[in-house]
C-alpha cells in the first residue's frame, strides 16, 4: 500500500514518527473516551426508555380522563374553564459537562408555592372528571420533565459516541497503518541509498589503488 | 429562564395549559414547521411534540436534534400512541451502538 508519494529522507522520517506516536497517542484517548461515553450512555438509554414508556402510560391515561371530562360538559364550559390558567411553569437549563459533550439538565419551578394550585375554574360548573383529568396531567409533569432531559442527552451522546468512533476506526485502521508503511519504505530505502554508497566508496578505493600501485587488492 | 410549550393537536394538548405549559395547537405541516421555527426563537427549553405532528416536521426536528437547546420531545396524542417515541429511543441507541442490542426483542 505505496499509494502514497513520500520523500525518502531523514526529516521525513523524523516527522512521520513523530505523527505515528501523536496518532497511537490519540487512538488510545479516543478509545477511552468511546468506552466511557458508551458505558454512561447504556445506563442512560435504559433510564430514558423506562422514564418514556411511564409517560406515555401516563399521558394515555390522562387523556382518557380528559375526553370523559369533556364527554360530561358542554365544549365551551370546558373551554372557558382552561382558558386562564393559573399555574406557570418556568424552566431553569443548566448544562452539565459529561466526558466532553454538553447534556442540559432541566429544574422547574411553579410560579405558586403549591404544586397542586393547579384548577384555574371553580369547581361549580365543571364536571369532577375534569379535576381528575387535571390532576392525572400534573402528576406525570415531574417524569415529563425528565424525559426531556434524559432523552435530550441520550441524543446528544449518541451523536457523539458515532463521532468517537469514526475518529477510532480511522486512526486505528487508515492513519496508523498508512504511517508505518511510510516509516518502513523510508528506512528501507535510506538504508538501501547507505549500502549503495559504501560499495561506490570500495569501488573507488580499488581504482584509485589499481592507479597508484598497479596491483589489484585481493 | 425558559419555557416549556406543546405542539400538536388541540385536542391531544389542551390540558397542558392548566400546568401553565405554552401550548400551539397546529394542524397542517407548515403550520408545524412554523411554529416549532417560532418556539425555538423564544427560548423554550423542551417542546413537547405529539406524534402525529412531528411525523409531519420530521426534517425539522432532525436539525435540532443535535443542538442542546431546545429539547424536542415527542408524547403521545389524543388517537394513540403510534411508538414514535419508543421508535426515536431505539434509534439513538442504533446511531451509538451500531445495532439496537437493547431493545431489540422489546417493544
Amino acid at each position: 500500500m505505496a499509494a502514497k508519494q513520500v520523500n525518502p529522507t531523514r526529516m521525513e522520517l523524523t516527522r512521520l514518527k513523530k505523527k505515528r506516536v501523536t496518532a497511537i497517542r490519540g487512538h488510545k484517548l479516543l478509545k477511552d473516551k468511546r468506552d466511557e461515553l458508551m458505558r454512561q450512555y447504556l445506563d442512560l438509554v435504559r433510564e430514558n426508555m423506562e422514564v418514556r414508556k411511564k409517560v406515555e402510560a401516563g399521558i394515555r391515561s390522562a387523556n382518557k380522563n380528559f375526553v370523559i371530562a369533556k364527554a360530561g360538559m358542554s365544549e365551551a364550559a370546558l373551554n372557558t374553564a382552561l382558558m386562564a390558567p393559573k399555574q406557570e411553569v418556568s424552566l431553569e437549563a443548566g448544562e452539565k459537562n459529561v466526558m466532553s459533550v454538553d447534556i442540559p439538565t432541566f429544574e422547574y419551578k411553579t410560579r405558586t408555592a403549591d404544586e397542586n394550585d393547579i384548577y384555574s375554574y371553580g369547581f361549580a360548573f365543571t364536571s369532577s372528571d375534569l379535576d381528575g383529568a387535571v390532576k392525572s396531567l400534573a402528576d406525570i409533569l415531574p417524569d415529563m420533565i425528565r424525559l426531556a432531559e434524559v432523552e435530550k442527552a441520550c441524543q446528544l451522546m449518541a451523536a457523539e459516541i458515532e463521532k468517537t468512533r469514526r475518529r477510532v476506526n480511522a486512526l486505528e485502521h487508515v492513519i496508523i497503518p498508512e504511517t508505518e508503511e511510510s516509516i518502513k519504505y523510508i528506512t528501507m530505502k535510506l538504508d538501501e541509498n547507505e549500502r549503495s554508497t559504501q560499495i561506490r566508496l570500495m569501488k573507488v578505493k580499488d581504482m584509485m589503488l589499481e592507479e597508484a600501485h598497479h596491483y589489484s587488492e585481493k | 429562564m425558559y419555557k416549556i410549550a406543546v405542539v400538536g393537536d388541540y385536542d391531544s394538548i389542551y390540558g397542558f395549559a392548566t400546568l401553565g405549559l405554552g401550548i400551539c395547537p397546529v394542524k397542517t405541516r407548515e403550520e408545524t414547521v412554523g411554529t416549532l421555527r417560532r418556539l425555538v426563537e423564544e427560548e423554550y427549553g423542551i417542546i413537547y411534540i405529539t406524534e402525529a405532528a412531528a411525523a409531519m416536521a420530521e426534517d425539522e426536528l432532525e436539525e435540532y436534534r443535535e443542538k442542546t437547546l431546545p429539547a424536542i420531545i415527542q408524547i403521545p396524542g389524543v388517537s394513540g400512541n403510534t411508538g414514535a417515541g419508543v421508535e426515536g429511543v431505539k434509534k439513538t441507541v442504533e446511531q451509538a451502538v451500531g445495532s439496537d442490542i437493547l431493545f431489540g426483542g422489546v417493544s
